[in-house]
């Protein structure tokens, strides 16, 4: 037991690798705040063509949301961050990031908006465009803010998946803070530091989990 | 050489992909093993638990509810990491494999008793007083008249939950599991050449476009009906 709690929950390393874990949750929050609004406006582009009234960009939207639905998120990040170097494509591992996020989110994101303005009835969009506003106007006041609305809890628990993958960015070298966490691991040879990151993830996520799993259950009685 | 010969060479040089096929075959078959190991364990131990909870002995919701909290609010790769480097110094050692397939079980547990869950809170309650009411028991009545409606209901949410966890099998690669990309990010080190992270690619996309693609027809076929 002894052993245990020196191994994973040791205070004093802990305080030790604060500095560092500090640092590194700055730059996951950082990565966040780029990551998510690229996704959710990626996602916009992505759900908005896979209802386009042309086939083809219906077509070229669905095998693109399958590819990177079947793609996992670490191979994409590997193969921006050293598979497109050898093209003579480099970019630092903020910017890969950010680029296989948005790649990968927008197709996720993109199924939400879909199945959010599938929910609005046709007829609120024949209304719309016999009230003289246009399809763009349509989309903006009358069908988007409805279907926000309908699919706000998957875009939420969509957003926390997003939130948990920027640990993904660790394996690129991207300080953020499982990286900060894995340095101070392996210097101190001990767990404590990654248990203490550990922590900092469930206290930033676990309100919104147990808001969602509330609404989900509200819905389900 | 014109720039498109250059990029093919970089991307798709047959070549170097046939000579590090092997190795990449062998990594398609571990992360299947992986893949296969996960689904089923999760799944069965997210439907246990989720009967476990229908019995509604408080200390012991409690105790399910922390568990799939906080699996559902912990990165994987933060808990792959945590176990493998941290649980050796007390005595437990465990390959990565071991750790990739029990974190993912976890994780796909905790997420499958939650819609599990919301399933059998969406069967009407009349039709647990009904049930009883023919002389059925608790476990008579959750086992034959709420798990297969609520099972059917929950099919569209896990399939997805399913598909997006078990990619996670790439994680292996980070604690030296043999698996696609660790295979792949090998011998593109060892060959100088993009061409195995593209064979490692489509290796992955084999073995998910198929699932994915049943996971939008199963979507359609049971799309969630509110009870």
């Amino acid at each position: 037991m002894d052993q245990l709690l020196e191994q994973f929950f040791n205070i004093d390393l802990m305080i030790q690798a604060w500095p560092i874990i500090w640092r590194g949750l700055g730059m996951t929050l950082l990565l966040c705040l780029a990551v998510i609004p690229l996704g959710l406006a990626g996602g916009l582009l992505v759900a908005l063509a896979s209802l386009s009234r042309r086939r083809w960009l219906r077509w070229t939207t669905a095998v693109y949301v399958d590819f990177f639905r079947a793609i996992p998120p670490l191979v994409l990040l590997i193969f921006i961050h050293s598979g497109l170097p050898f093209a003579g494509i480099r970019m630092d591992p903020f910017t890969a990031v950010c680029l296989s996020f948005l790649l990968n989110n927008s197709a996720y994101y993109g199924e939400i908006y879909r199945a959010g303005i599938e929910s609005i009835g046709a007829g609120q969009t024949m209304a719309a465009r016999s009230t003289g506003l246009t399809p763009l106007q349509t989309m903006v006041h009358v069908v988007l803010p409805q279907a926000v609305r309908n699919v706000l809890p998957d875009l939420l628990s969509n957003t926390v998946e997003v939130v948990k993958l920027t640990s993904l960015a660790s394996v690129v070298a991207l300080p953020e803070l499982l990286y900060a966490a894995d340095m101070a691991r392996s210097v101190t040879y001990n767990a404590s530091p990654i248990v203490m990151a550990a922590g900092i993830y469930l206290l930033l996520l676990w309100p919104v989990i147990r808001l969602l799993s509330r609404y989900e259950h509200r819905l389900g009685s | 050489m014109t720039s498109w010969q250059r990029f093919l060479d970089t991307f798709f040089n047959w070549p170097v992909i046939q000579q590090y096929l092997p190795a990449i075959g062998k990594g398609f078959l571990v992360t299947c093993e992986i893949a296969i190991l996960v689904v089923v364990c999760g799944i069965a131990l997210g439907l246990t638990l989720a009967v476990i909870r229908a019995y509604r002995i408080r200390p012991v919701n409690a105790l399910i509810i922390v568990f799939v909290d906080m699996l559902r609010a912990l990165p994987p790769l933060v808990l792959i990491l945590m176990l493998y480097f941290g649980l050796p110094n007390i005595g437990v050692d465990f390959t990565g494999f071991t750790t990739v397939w029990l974190v993912l079980t976890l994780v796909l547990a905790a997420f499958a008793e939650e819609i599990f869950w919301a399933g059998m809170l969406a069967v009407d309650p009349g039709q647990w007083s009904a049930a009883r009411s023919t002389g059925l028991s608790h476990s008579q009545t959750l086992i034959w008249v709420i798990l297969p409606q609520a099972v059917r209901m929950t099919i569209p949410p896990l399939t997805n939950r399913t598909i997006a966890i078990t990619k996670n099998t790439a994680l292996g690669m980070v604690v030296g599991v043999g698996e696609i990309l660790n295979e792949a990010t090998t011998a593109q080190a060892f060959s100088g050449n993009a061409s195995p992270l593209t064979a490692g690619a489509v290796a992955y996309l084999l073995l998910f476009v198929p699932v994915v693609y049943l996971g939008r027809r199963i979507e359609k076929r049971f799309a969630w009906k509110k009870a």
